[in-house]
């Protein structure tokens, strides 16, 4: 169907170009279905009948009804012959509604009824003979277009075969109703409905073409001056000229031509363009400087002016003036307001009268205001009793005793004069009031005779009080005279005063002139020019006037005239107004409509009063209608129940009209009352209001913020304001004891800015307002207030109070102030709660419970004893313990150690909650290239199969495990050149049977009876039968027995692991503090036969154990290491009985002597963890990170050139370790080279041995050597090295080997000698081993060689001469002989006590004789240190002791306290012996060396008696 | 009887799907956080699913319907249990990569209760990570995936999310409400 039925279109297309095919392609046709043809035929026959009908009717009717009927536009339509429409009928047909096609198909047919078509039409027949059948342009169409063109050729076909068809029409048009449907059905695919069309393409140039048309693109070519200009006329430039232009804002030379260009295409495009020829612009409206503060990081270097600057905090006063104060709740208090009424002074609904009437009572009110002070009154009777003093005083001068009276006249008079200046403006204010209120009454009543109707019940009814004619005509005159003859006197001394200036002046002038006569003639004489001389007169000074007399006269009737003015006439009744409210208001209904109108409005009009406080509504009165004389009546008292003085109250006056509209009219601040006013005594007060709203109305009211006139012409118009008055008051309620509800005083205090502010008499004056008493106070009695002024009132009762009630402030403030109401316990019940306590603690990861798992939920669960560990530890941290140390100062020393070591593990807690990304996420790295280069070349090796290769183990996180899942392996591999045994030389050179050995016996020669003595008794002897034992954390483990002095074991021990509280978190492992003994014995087997009867039934054989040395590794080397591999020496005391060093053997035996040249005994371990565990080595750094960044006195350079030093040193040698800076014990990071420093070593030490500066630096480093070493990863639990300097490391008498070898280095420096330091850099000056090795025999020790020592310092950062951190000279302190030798008697007794302790079974017994040689032996041994002198004990002790089989050793420690010496002692297990009748020895030996360095033998024996 | 002095919670129920759009042959892995003072008494902390693919029937799902069933007994709300899921799969080269990382406390209301979680993974840290961790097929991923039920330290990662994953429990407490914790039922 699809082929069948292409796009209209495209067909048109084909059949324009493409004729129709010939016969040729009628073979595709056949893959048509035959069903498909059928159709194809039906409906093409169907279409051409209609077409013909179309195409006969020479009208262009089918035109029109294929426009309606046709959906299909299109050019090609018009042009194309009906083959078109016989594609797009069926289409159209399809989609308009059969009804319609039924239509359309009868007016076919009776077209075609009328017309005889047997004919086809012109064109058809011209088309099928002038149609060249080209086969050529076929080749050219792909087989799709072999279909279009099928369908077209059928098409043509049918054409041709039209006349057939045509016969047939009467059933064609039957066919056609049916095909309709038919096609509704059945032909009406997607097809149908879709037409497929090429894409229209335009070719670029032509699209360029038509763009052009309509599109205008202005050039970026800059536009020449003249075009931007009017006709003849010159650019001309401001700015030359020398006017402002300012800046333009900067726009792209090519941005500006564009829109230039495009400017002057438009109309009146010049004028755009300013006087110079550029577009008119403002100035850049940009900021030179930015306004907002800029954002810096804090890393780089700030600029001066940007750093912060430290401000203090403001407090904050609004908030705290919510709060209840610091103090408990003082319960309720209360604030009464009484809000009784309202009343409008101007209101829009004021009619002029009511405006008038208004007026009027204002002035009224006024008039009594200043009837009740009585201004006049009291000045004037100031005035009176100030003259008679004056006059008392004047009449008193005469006579004696009143000298002070005379000084103080005219003080007096000057207050004469002042008072009567006030008094008259009284009066004269008085009496214009009186006037004007007549005047305003006079107003209202020609306004009520005007409108013909009252309004308001106004009267005025003025009272004439009348005067004794005589008296008070009397009175005036004397008042006048007192006056006259007052400014008299002040005339007079004015007068006075004036002359005096007058005759100075005059005389300045005469003198004056005098000089200047003198002068014009000598200019006479010398002829000076005019000029000069005129220029002189010109300067000629004018003559003083002297000062008029004053005129009694004219003083006499200013006097008359003011008096007149300001006072009553003399016999004048005195007018007395009184305004009353008596008058009758005219009834409605006779008034005009208008002022109807206005009386209904305001009826309409009510108002309510909303109480705010603190700015919170509170509560509002009811809505009281408006009266006609504008007063609303409330009477309500609302109780506010409060808790602070409140900060403001607040009144809102609102206005309703009619039902729903509601304005506010105006806020009216009401007071905060003082605190004495009290409910009852509070008079109520009238606050006045008003509001600034415009309102006109449109009837006689005069609205508000309209000007109006009382005029007939309109002039002296005036304009108000909607205002009133709020009659309330407020006050403090009263309790029920009589109590004022008043919050305290205090509170107020602290808000400088409240409310009381606005309306307090102080802060009007200008103080500083309520807090300051003391300062108000001083103020009051400097001004002179006077108490009985009532205007003082107020401020005089406020000083009265407050300086007799105390003010409390409170001394302290809360950080956190709702904290307490937060709290879920009170703080004593969280403190007493054990549960909550041991929360806290975990929470805080204090080590006893930082991995408590399951707290207990009740209280009672909880026993005492779970912090009695903890409590014993915080209370002893500050107690020594002396028991332990033996040494006051050693106890002192690990005390503070301790410390160091609880605030490092602080640091490093908080330090543990910082994370970084590492800790997070694993990442992997970006391959280098190297690394990249490697796989590849690796890719690249030969495989060898054979060819064993070490399998990295799988790393294992520590936080899935438990106890029992990590082990120790311990691989012993050999040993070289272990200790073997003597061969017994008893003094008697008699071995009896039973004494000798088993071994001996079962090993020696085959004749066993034979003397030991004989010379092969050496060589076939078992030297030593060794075996090793290995014991962490309480398990033991040993080996088989090898035998000879180089043992090869090669046994895999498997000892478990439990990690402390089981946590198996990186730091904790980190901090396990077990050590890995390694010890070797020698198995000694006894025959254990007593009796030789025996011998021949059984073997008896009894196992000894000596021990012969050990190797100690602590466990946190293995974790850091992940594995150690390596031989070791095992630690061998210097003498031990019954033993002798292979070498002795080995020589005689002419062994390689070359080994023996490395003394002491090796031992050969593998030792690993299983899994492997991964070392939490970032925590460290991560320290180190932190510290660095926090804590440090270095200079901000040097620590970064340190990393910088750093950074490229591991990256050229990634596995050496470079140091520049350290942690000293402060927890500071300094710079490495100032611990180095020459120091004094002990002055004993150089003394013992002057000349020989070998031996002497040999002591030294034994010195060095003796003080303990205590690791820094095992002390501060794997965290960070901590370095002490030489004295405090002296003084510690701990550290681990960086402080040895720092104490060690400056000794040898103070002795002169060339020493450095060497950790992979040398000090002191730093540098990094650039060199290929690493172990300390392969390096070159030149540093003078750039190029195998990298310097630290160098040209561009010289040294900065950096102080050391070492103390300047080192003193020591004498050692203490007395303390040495008591501790040793301490010790050795502790020993032995340990000793019988681990015996429990059995007796011990000690061999006097035996330990008092052993003692003797040992300061020997301290001399010698230890070196070549066992012969001679062996040989001494058998001396002494006699038949006795002796094995025992002296064990060297340095000093630190006793339970590592008890601990040396138990290792090596001497008590382990069960020998009924052994006898043990043990002796002790305390060198004391400077500094309380304590050097200890301790010799352990055992003895067994030989028979 | 005496007053309980520990409150039991059982959980049970399933992860039941997840939603990852563009990934298939998922499986997920779970475990519970708690806190010290909580102790599993009975059932499987942690646990590994099969792996699902994602099915024509809804093209959206993958299912895992992975049981859960653990009993906690506590003395203290304090760490209530959470479970944490962490789902990988297959990336382009067939390396095993993580998908997402989710948590979410179990209900503390008893009842039937459905969580939708949404999962995320960490970010790398720069484009040039990104690109050759899709070549190594090592993705970033957290150190350990109970990282994602603290809070501490995350303000280091970035994560971009990657799907949900449904999980439903069905709650039940002991001993609770005798204890005084109102769980608001």
């Amino acid at each position: 169907m699809s082929a069948a039925r292409p796009s209209a279109a495209a067909e048109t297309e084909a059949v324009r170009e493409l004729p129709p095919v010939p016969s040729t392609s009628r073979t595709s046709s056949a893959e048509l279905s035959v069903r498909q043809r059928m159709r194809e035929k039906l409906k093409a026959a169907r279409t051409k009948a209609e077409i013909t009908l179309s195409q006969e009717d020479p009208s262009s009717q089918p035109r029109g009804l294929k426009g309606t009927r046709e959906r299909k536009p299109g050019v090609g339509l018009d042009k194309r012959s009906g083959n078109d429409k016989s594609r797009e009928m069926p289409e159209g047909d399809s989609r308009l509604p059969s009804k319609v096609k039924f239509r359309d198909s009868v007016k076919k047919l009776k077209q075609k009824s009328t017309l005889q078509n047997d004919f086809p039409s012109e064109e058809e027949a011209y088309n099928f003979f002038t149609f060249n059948f080209d086969a050529a342009a076929e080749k050219l169409k792909t087989g799709a277009m072999k279909k279009n063109g099928l369908s077209e050729e059928e098409e043509v076909e049918e054409e041709c075969d039209e006349t057939h068809e045509d016969e047939q029409e009467e059933d064609e048009m039957d066919e056609d109703v049916c095909l309709v449907k038919d096609d509704l059905f059945i032909g009406q695919t997607d097809e149908d409905l879709v037409v497929v069309k090429p894409v229209d393409c335009e070719s670029y140039t032509e699209q360029l073409k038509r763009e052009k048309e309509f599109l205008f693109i202005p050039s970026m070519l800059a536009v020449p001056a003249s075009e931007k200009m009017p006709r003849n006329m010159q650019p001309r430039y401001l700015e030359d000229e020398g006017l402002y232009t300012g800046e333009r804002p900067f726009v792209t030379q090519s941005n500006q031509n564009i829109l230039e260009n495009r400017i002057l295409r438009q109309d009146q495009g010049k004028e755009w363009f300013g006087d110079d020829g550029k577009i008119l612009a403002l100035p850049n409206p940009i900021k030179q400087s930015c306004t907002r503060p800029p954002i810096f990081s804090l890393e780089e270097g700030l600029a001066p002016e940007l750093e912060t600057v430290y401000r203090k905090a403001i407090k904050m006063t609004s908030t705290n003036q919510y709060l209840v104060g610091p103090g408990d709740f003082q319960g309720m208090f209360q604030l009464d307001i009484d809000i009784s009424g309202l009343i409008f002074t101007h209101h829009p609904c004021f009619s002029r009268e009511h405006v008038l009437a208004a007026k009027l009572a204002q002035l009224y009110d006024q008039y009594l205001a200043r009837k009740q002070k009585n201004l006049t009154k009291l000045l004037t009777d100031k005035l009176h009793a100030l003259r008679s003093a004056v006059q008392y005083s004047m009449e008193g001068a005469g006579g004696d005793g009143v000298p002070v009276a005379q000084q103080s006249i005219p003080e007096y008079k000057m207050e004469i004069r002042q008072t009567r200046r006030l008094r008259d403006a009284e009066q004269e204010k008085d009496r214009t009031l009186l006037k004007t209120i007549i005047k305003v009454w006079k107003q209202i009543k020609s306004l009520r005779d005007f409108q013909k109707f009252t309004n308001t019940p106004m009267k005025l009814y003025l009272r004439k009080e009348e005067v004794d004619q005589k008296s008070d005509e009397k009175a005036y005159e004397a008042e006048i005279q007192a006056e006259i003859k007052e400014l008299l006197e002040e005339c007079m001394e004015e007068y006075e005063k004036k002359m005096e200036e007058y005759k100075t002046e005059l005389r300045d002038w005469k003198s004056w002139k005098k000089t200047q006569k003198s002068k014009k003639k000598k200019k006479k004489d010398t002829l000076v020019d005019e000029e000069s001389e005129d220029h002189d007169f010109g300067e000629e000074r004018i003559k003083p006037i002297p000062p008029k007399v004053a005129n009694s006269l004219e003083i006499e009737q200013q006097v008359r005239e003011k008096a007149e003015k300001c006072r009553r006439k003399p016999g004048e009744p005195i007018l007395v107004p009184e305004l009353t409210l008596s008058g009758s208001i005219t009834p409605t209904e006779q008034c005009p409509r208008a002022e109807v109108l206005r009386r209904e409005d305001v009826k309409k009009r009510s108002a309510f009063i909303k109480v705010l406080f603190n700015s919170k509504e509170v509560s509002r009165t009811v809505t009281r209608p408006i009266s006609s004389d504008f007063r609303v009546h409330f009477g309500q008292i609302f109780n506010l129940q409060i808790i602070n003085w409140p900060e403001s109250l607040k009144l809102q006056i609102y206005e309703t009209t009619g039902i729903s509209s509601t304005t506010l009219l105006a806020e009216v601040f009401l007071p905060v009352p003082e605190t004495a006013v009290l409910t009852g005594s509070a008079p109520l007060e009238e606050i006045e209001f008003s509001s600034d709203q415009r309102v006109v109305l449109d009837h006689e009211g005069v609205g508000s913020g309209v000007s109006f006139s009382f005029e007939a012409d309109g002039s002296n118009k005036m304009t108000f304001m909607t205002s009133g008055k709020v009659s309330s008051s407020v006050s403090w309620a009263v309790g029920e004891k009589g109590i004022p509800l008043i919050p305290p005083v205090s509170q107020q205090n602290t808000g400088i800015p409240s409310a009381l502010k606005n309306i307090d008499a102080i802060a009007s004056i200008g103080t500083s307002g309520l807090t300051d008493m003391k300062k108000l106070a001083k103020w009051a009695a400097e001004a002179k207030l006077d108490p009985n002024d009532p205007n003082n009132a107020a401020l005089m009762q406020l000083i009265m109070i407050t300086t007799s009630g105390e003010a409390h402030v409170p001394d302290f403030f809360r950080l956190e102030q709702l904290q307490q109401e937060f709290n879920f316990v009170s703080d004593e019940e969280f403190n007493r709660s054990k549960r909550f306590r041991l929360l806290q603690l975990r929470n805080e990861e204090v080590a006893e419970f930082r991995n408590y798992k399951q707290v207990p939920l009740h209280e009672r669960e909880i026993s005492e004893k779970i912090f009695q560990d903890y409590e014993k530890r915080v209370q002893e941290r500050d107690v020594i313990d002396s028991k332990n140390y033996l040494d006051a100062h050693r106890a002192v020393v690990a005390n503070y150690l301790q410390k160091v070591r609880e605030s490092v593990i602080k640091r490093f807690l908080i330090a543990k909650h910082h994370f970084i990304l590492s800790d997070l996420v694993n990442e992997e790295e970006i391959p280098g290239l190297g690394i990249l280069g490697l796989g590849l070349f690796k890719l690249a090796e030969p495989k060898r199969p054979l060819r064993p290769r070490r399998k990295e183990r799988k790393k294992v996180t520590a936080q899935n495990l438990s106890d029992g899942d990590i082990k120790l392996l311990v691989n012993i591999i050999r040993a070289y050149d272990i200790p073997v045994r003597k061969p017994v030389m008893s003094k008697l050179q008699q071995p009896s049977k039973s004494s000798r050995s088993f071994n001996e016996m079962f090993a020696a020669s085959p004749s066993a009876q034979s003397p030991p003595n004989s010379p092969d008794w050496a060589f076939n002897q078992v030297l030593v039968r060794p075996f090793v034992e290995v014991s962490f954390q309480r398990t033991v483990c040993r080996t088989t027995t090898a035998e000879g002095p180089s043992p090869c074991w090669n046994e895999e021990l498997e000892l478990p692991f439990r990690a402390p509280n089981g946590d198996y978190s990186t730091h904790s492992l980190q901090s396990v503090k077990d050590e890995v003994f390694i010890n070797v014995f020698d198995e000694v087997l006894h025959d254990a036969v007593e009796d030789d009867h025996e011998r021949g039934s059984g073997i008896h054989t009894r196992i000894e154990r000596h021990w012969l040395g050990c190797v100690k590794i602590p466990f946190t080397t293995i974790y850091f290491q992940a594995r150690i591999d390596g031989t070791f020496k095992v630690n061998i005391p210097p003498v031990l009985l019954g033993y002798s060093k292979e070498k002795s053997v080995g020589m005689e035996r002419g062994f390689d002597s070359v080994r023996n040249l490395s003394e002491g005994s090796y031992i050969t371990l593998f030792i690993t963890i299983e899994p492997q565990l991964i070392p939490g080595e970032s925590v460290r750094e991560k320290m180190n990170e932190m510290l660095k960044k926090f804590d440090t006195q270095e200079d901000e350079k040097l620590l970064q050139a340190a990393e910088k030093y750093e950074a490229e040193c591991t990256s050229k040698f990634p596995s050496r370790q470079c140091l520049t800076t350290v942690i000293d014990l402060d927890g500071k990071t300094v710079f490495i080279t100032r611990y180095i420093k020459p120091l004094n070593p002990p002055q004993e030490l150089l003394d013992a041995v002057p000349n020989r500066s070998q031996t002497a630096a040999e002591l030294v480093a034994r010195y060095v050597a003796l003080i303990p070493f205590l690791p820094d990863s095992v002390s501060f639990a794997g965290i960070c090295d901590l370095w002490s300097t030489s004295d405090q490391f002296l003084y510690l008498l701990a550290g681990d080997e960086e402080e040895h070898a720092v104490l060690l280095c400056n000794y040898f420096l103070g002795m002169g000698k060339k020493a450095w330091l060497i950790i992979g850099n040398a000090i002191p000056e730093i540098w990094f081993n650039m060199q290929e090795y690493d172990s300390p025999g392969r390096i070159y020790f030149d540093i003078s060689k750039p190029k195998l020592w990298k310097p630290f310092f160098s040209r561009s950062l010289p040294f900065p001469g950096l102080r050391s951190v070492q103390p300047e000279e080192l003193t020591y302190e004498h050692s203490d002989k007395a303390a040495a030798l008591e501790l040793q008697s301490r010790i050795e007794k502790i020993l032995k006590d340990k000793i019988m302790e681990w015996r429990p079974t059995r007796p011990t017994r000690w061999n006097r004789y035996c330990t008092s040689t052993l003692r003797n032996f040992l300061p020997l041994l301290e001399q010698n240190q230890g070196k070549d002198v066992e012969d001679d004990h062996q040989a001494e002790l058998q001396k002494q002791l006699g038949d006795y089989r002796v094995s025992g050793f002296p064990i060297h420690m340095p000093y630190s306290e006793v339970r590592p010496l008890i601990e040396a002692v138990h290792s090596t297990r001497v008590h382990t012996i069960d020998v009924s009748n052994v006898e043990f020895a043990l002796a002790v030996y305390i060198h004391a060396y400077p500094q309380n360095v304590l050097s200890i033998w301790i010799y352990v024996a055992s003895l067994v008696r030989n028979r | 009887m005496a007053a309980p002095s520990v409150f039991l919670l059982a959980v049970s129920g399933e992860i039941e799907s997840g939603e990852f759009p563009g990934f298939d042959d998922l499986y997920c892995k779970f475990s519970f956080v708690y806190g010290q003072d909580w102790v599993p008494t009975a059932g499987l902390e942690e646990g590994i699913s099969q792996i699902t693919s994602k099915s024509s029937v809804s093209p959206t799902t993958l299912v895992w319907n992975f049981p859960i069933d653990i009993t906690f007994k506590s003395t203290n709300p304090f760490g209530w249990p959470q479970i944490v899921l962490s789902v990988y799969g297959p990336d382009f080269f067939g390396h095993d990569v993580v998908r997402g990382y989710g948590a979410v406390h179990v209900p503390f209301v008893p009842g039937r209760h459905k969580r939708t979680i949404a999962m995320f993974v960490p970010e790398s840290t720069s484009r040039l990570q990104q690109l050759t961790s899709w070549f190594t097929g090592r993705r970033p991923e957290f150190t350990d995936p109970k990282v994602v039920a603290q809070g501490e330290g995350r303000e280091v990662t970035r994560v971009r999310s990657q799907g949900f994953v449904t999980v439903s429990f069905n709650v039940i407490t002991k001993d609770l409400h005798k204890l005084g914790y109102d769980v608001g039922q």
